[in-house]
């Protein structure tokens, strides 16, 4: 455990903060291809998962090809493409958007699957048609579970870019690489720090949009909700019920 | 009743080979090196392997041409890594293992200068611990090396390092990630040719993405071992080295003095002088490749080719 301190060293050392292979540029390189990462995957996985839960068609399907692709090994499909394709930045970003589509398409679908069907049945009712309905009431109401699915999407990208750098790309795992290399386990530990934090930052800007994106209508019902239940709440003096 | 008396054969075999196997570990050669030194001394050898193939096929050539002259030898193939090796060198359990003289040399010491195949073979005999010495070397070498495709080396007119000065396009090396930071790498370059180059990391070691990526002409030059049969298969040419930035890494046999004689210096002797580094390129083709021929039969082959002992 005494590779923390120099991992933090590493982390202070302005050295490693300057220059093309300095910590801002590598951060922005990894950005970089997460985001990229993610738009694929969301043009991808969104349209096809809101079409599924509109049309409650091809779920079957979509839950198949997601198992199928949890379980492909991403070091192993990184080669395989890399010896196909040559060492570009195609493979890896193949590679990491069929990590990114099972979570992003469960997302969509399982949010248009938790819109009530009575909300959509009064929609049809009033007369909307059915891209009025899925673009006025489904999407909306699913948009949270949506958001949700790119936020657990968006973590493993971040995580996983790392493993990419076996190739020569940017980005964080560049760091990891050269380190193993030269068995400089600070620089490894260091820039293991720095995912991690990424990671969290994103996640907590997800949860953060996750939040605003709730429709002003169904926050109004939970706020009811929870007022007429917090009477009840307290008069049963059960203490383990509260944390719900 | 006959599958009976079978069975009772066949245990009676098991058994017989299980004692014949234990009075072969309980006269190892742990206890034979300190008490039964004299008597001993050209008697048995055992040959050791580092835990690749190459190393493993090069033990097997050295045990059957010892066996083949008459010297009682027996392999310990698969030891582990150079570490390991040696120390089991040391320890007695092996007499004699093939060794790359560079590595071998860094390993006793690490700050040698030496980088030519003579310099590190006239620094060997100083750097070795007590009681052990390296026989003739061979010419055969698996080292690191920088190649470059034909169509590169015929445009630009280039067949040493010394000669990428003059390239006017920008060069970029396929290497693992070390590569940037080692004296034979993107500095040594610098330093001893004046040569900028820039890095494409890739780590597979010289493996297939580094020859694709040459192949394909998103790197320039490679960092490939000598041995691989990528050079030959892709018809690269392997730059020459004037400056001796890349530290020779001849065959080489390291042997406990104890077990040296006449005839065994010139069985081995006579093995490193046949040896080439094509040879080894095609021992590895026919160890990995689609064959997968064992090392015993590897070895045997190359004998029987070179007929040596006439």
């Amino acid at each position: 455990m005494n590779s923390w301190p120099s991992a933090f060293l590493w982390l202070a050392d302005p050295v490693n903060w300057a220059g093309p292979g300095g910590i801002p540029t590598r951060v922005g390189e990894h950005l970089l291809y997460t985001l990229v990462t993610l738009l694929i995957g969301v043009i991808i996985a969104v349209p096809a998962g809101l079409a599924i839960g509109h049309t409650g068609r091809g779920r079957g399907i979509a839950v198949q090809a997601s198992g199928v692709l949890r379980a492909l090994p991403t070091l192993g499909l990184l080669l395989l493409l890399a010896l196909w394709l040559g060492i570009g930045f195609t493979p890896p970003l193949i590679v990491m958007v069929a990590l990114a589509l099972p979570p992003l398409l469960a997302g969509a679908y399982a949010g248009m699957d938790a819109v009530d069907r009575q909300t959509i049945d009064a929609a049809r009712s009033i007369g909307m048609t059915g891209w009025q309905v899925l673009f006025q009431v489904e999407l909306p109401l699913a948009l949270p579970l949506v958001i949700g699915g790119i936020r657990s999407g968006c973590l493993q990208v971040i995580a996983t870019w790392t493993v990419a750098a076996y190739l020569p790309l940017g980005g964080l795992g560049r760091y990891i690489y050269d380190g193993l290399a030269v068995q400089n386990y600070a620089e490894m530990l260091g820039a293991s720090v720095l995912v991690i934090v990424l990671a969290l930052l994103a996640d907590g800007l997800f949860a953060l949009v996750q939040r605003l994106v709730v429709p002003r209508g169904v926050l109004a019902g939970r706020s009811r909700d929870v007022r007429t239940r917090t009477p009840r709440r307290s008069a049963s003096s059960t203490p383990s019920t509260t944390a719900g | 009743m006959s599958l009976r008396t079978r069975g009772i054969a066949l245990a009676a075999v098991a058994a017989v080979s299980a004692l014949a196997l234990a009075g072969c570990s309980s006269e190892s050669p742990l206890d034979d090196s300190s008490t039964s030194s004299g008597s001993k001394a050209s008697g048995s050898i055992v040959v050791g392997s580092a835990n690749f193939p190459e190393s493993e096929i090069i033990a097997q050539v050295y045990t059957q041409a010892l066996s083949d002259n008459g010297v009682d030898a027996s392999i310990k193939p698969n030891i582990g890594a150079r570490e390991v090796y040696l120390k089991a060198l040391q320890d007695g359990s092996i007499d004699l293992v093939p060794e790359y003289s560079g590595s071998l040399l860094q390993y006793y010491d690490a700050k040698s200068k030496a980088k030519s195949s003579a310099d590190v073979y006239a620094a060997l005999s100083d750097a070795l611990p007590k009681g052990y010495e390296v026989l003739d070397q061979s010419t055969a070498q698996d080292a690191d090396s920088y190649n470059v495709t034909k169509e590169f080396s015929q445009k630009y007119n280039v067949t040493s390092l010394s000669d990428l000065k003059s390239v006017p396009v920008s060069l970029t090396v396929g290497a693992n990630p070390e590569f940037a930071e080692r004296p034979y790498g993107i500095k040594g370059l610098k330093s001893a040719y004046g040569v900028t180059a820039t890095l494409d990391p890739i780590s597979d070691g010289g493996g297939p993405l580094t020859v694709k990526a040459l192949v394909d002409g998103t790197v320039q030059l490679a960092d490939i071992y000598t041995t691989s049969s990528a050079i030959k298969d892709n018809d690269l040419v392997t730059l020459k080295d004037p400056k001796h930035i890349i530290i020779a890494e001849n065959v080489v046999p390291i042997i406990n003095e104890k077990k040296v004689s006449t005839k065994v210096k010139n069985v081995l002797n006579t093995v490193s002088k046949a040896l080439t580094t094509d040879d080894l390129v095609s021992m590895n083709a026919k160890s990995s490749g689609s064959a997968k021929e064992s090392a015993e039969q590897i070895a045997k082959e190359w004998l029987a080719s070179k007929n040596l002992f006439k």
